[in-house]
């Protein structure tokens, strides 16, 4: 691990600006991710702003009649948050479809939508990789791409974002709040938080330079049949080969959002308008474009498969209710 | 250079020459940066205090010192194993203010004024804790490497399933959760035991369970 100072912040607006003055600092929160890429190296920051002290550790509801998330709610808080198990069970199905327990205590609301991928050609440093060493080429590509992406990718990059939260807070229409270093706010529907390869794969998202989460945002709740299916090679403490957040209603309407095929969770509004012709036609449409490899290619039916059988988990329930 | 000049908490930095790792020469101020530290071959410092087993310990550290490797190597407590080192096995979780956590995944300077329990303090061989005494009386260990990972493991995950935290395998969200097989293994599949005493581990924890319901 490289050497790095260390500072607690004191504010939001006083971490932000540390982290945009300095070149090369970063800010840390639970650190599950970001500990484990700066001890290979992939990660190296000269200076580290600790935020655990910024009091965003709160769940209040929303004058929307939805619910504000801090950004320092730990994932296992936030999946145990009684009106979230309620009114917001996709949320909770797939937090606690990931990670260990113990990863669950650490890992943040906030941090969580900024872990990175877990392409094995990113965490070996001595392969090229455009996501870490810009321009270095994609070794993936090439190489053993079975658990890795087949929407939102490009020649140059083809890593998955391969967290289970963000697939539900996407179906769930969610809202990142941030603050910048000069003080100013805004909010970004979590549609347009993550970002695709087509340009710049270095850039997981749309955060600017010390641009920091304070919140995270959910309308009020959809009601419906709230399920996460997540496929991956052994049935826990594994990353999603394909995962599917859905939300059906009564009448077989609803939306879903897929984990584990794209450079972000992938959801279009025009495949969830197929829902009730089943999950072929909503599949067909929710994979249009895929670019696959020879190792990847059968994400495309599993997406088809795993829908299905959400569907049929979904009007199961329906009918019980 | 931009120094860092937040003066949120006092902070003291000593430097360690890199030629000769026994001599200190403490710096009062400015602080280092990480470059100019790269630099001079200096090592940016952080006091820290913590309570560890009951006990009030500080400890002046390289920032890059993670709490299992504070643990270990600077106050001796080798009970808590480092496995993978990187989040993976479960080898290094302590609790943390009553949760478990992988320590070999938090910096050590990230836990002032934290309450943290190793193995060593949830029992002794003379005064087990009832998780320690169950893992003996069911065989739940061959090697020994990951045990004391599992038993704090196994202590949180009990707590766990009693507050109500919800798990991958729990049908209904909305009520209680028991302490069923199924819940326990879902539960403890952060930790790695090679030996493969899951099945002797899940009845030590059945055990301590069923007398704790």
């Amino acid at each position: 691990m490289r050497a790095f100072t260390y500072e607690r912040a004191s504010s939001p607006q006083q971490a932000a600006r540390a982290v945009s003055e300095r070149q090369g600092a970063k800010f840390i929160a639970g650190g599950t991710n970001l500990i484990d890429l700066m001890k290979i190296e992939v990660e190296t920051p000269t200076h580290l702003v600790d935020v655990n002290g910024l009091g965003l550790e709160s769940i209040e509801p929303t004058e929307e009649g939805g619910l504000r998330i801090g950004a320092l709610v730990s994932n296992t808080a936030l999946a145990a948050h009684e009106t979230v198990r309620r009114d917001y069970a996709v949320l909770t199905r797939a937090i606690v479809a990931g990670a260990s327990g113990q990863l669950r205590n650490k890992a943040t609301t906030a941090g969580n939508l900024l872990q990175r991928t877990r392409c094995s050609y990113f965490y070996d440093i001595n392969q090229p990789c455009n996501k870490r060493s810009p321009g270095s080429g994609c070794a993936a590509i090439e190489g053993y791409s079975r658990p890795l992406g087949i929407l939102g990718v490009s020649e140059k990059c083809i890593a998955t974002y391969p967290g289970d939260m963000a697939v539900a807070m996407r179906v769930l229409d969610a809202v990142v709040e941030t603050v910048k270093p000069d003080d100013s706010t805004r909010a970004i529907p979590i549609a347009e938080f993550h970002r695709t390869w087509e340009t710049a794969p270095e850039k997981d998202n749309v955060l600017e330079p010390g641009e920091l989460i304070t919140a995270v945002t959910l309308p009020k709740p959809l009601g419906g049949t709230h399920i996460y299916r997540k496929v991956r090679d052994r049935a826990s403490y594994a990353f999603a080969l394909v995962s599917v957040a859905a939300v059906i209603q009564p009448d077989g309407t609803g939306r879903f959002a897929v984990g584990g095929i794209g450079s972000k969770p992938w959801r279009r509004e025009d495949a969830d308008a197929q829902l009730r012709n089943g999950a072929t036609a909503a599949a067909r449409v929710l994979t249009q474009g895929a670019s696959t490899t020879e190792d990847n290619a059968f994400k495309v039916p599993l997406v088809e498969r795993t829908l299905a059988a959400v569907l049929a988990e979904a009007r199961a329930k329906g009918n019980a209710a | 250079m931009p120094d860092d000049k937040s003066g949120i908490l006092p902070i003291s930095r000593r430097g360690l020459l890199a030629s000769s790792a026994a001599t200190v020469a403490v710096t009062a101020s400015p602080p280092l940066s990480a470059a100019a530290a790269a630099q001079t071959g200096e090592v940016p410092t952080e006091s820290i205090r913590f309570t560890v087993n009951g006990e009030e310990r500080a400890l002046d550290l390289d920032t890059r010192v993670t709490l299992l490797d504070a643990l270990r190597e600077h106050l001796k407590l080798t009970g808590t194993k480092k496995g993978c080192d990187h989040g993976q096995c479960g080898a290094c979780t302590v609790l943390v203010n009553g949760e478990r956590i992988n320590s070999c995944l938090s910096l050590a300077v990230m836990h002032q004024g934290d309450e943290v329990t190793t193995i060593e303090g949830l029992g002794t061989p003379g005064d087990m804790h009832p998780m320690q005494a169950a893992f003996v009386e069911h065989d739940g260990y061959q090697c020994g490497y990951c045990t004391p990972g599992q038993i704090c493991s196994a202590v949180a995950t009990l707590e766990e399933i009693r507050k109500g935290i919800p798990s991958h395998v729990s049908e209904d969200l909305t009520g209680g959760f028991a302490p069923t097989e199924m819940e326990m293994r879902e539960r403890m599949s952060g930790n790695i035991c090679r030996c493969g005493a899951y099945s002797n581990i899940a009845e030590a924890m059945a055990q301590v369970a069923g007398a704790s319901a």
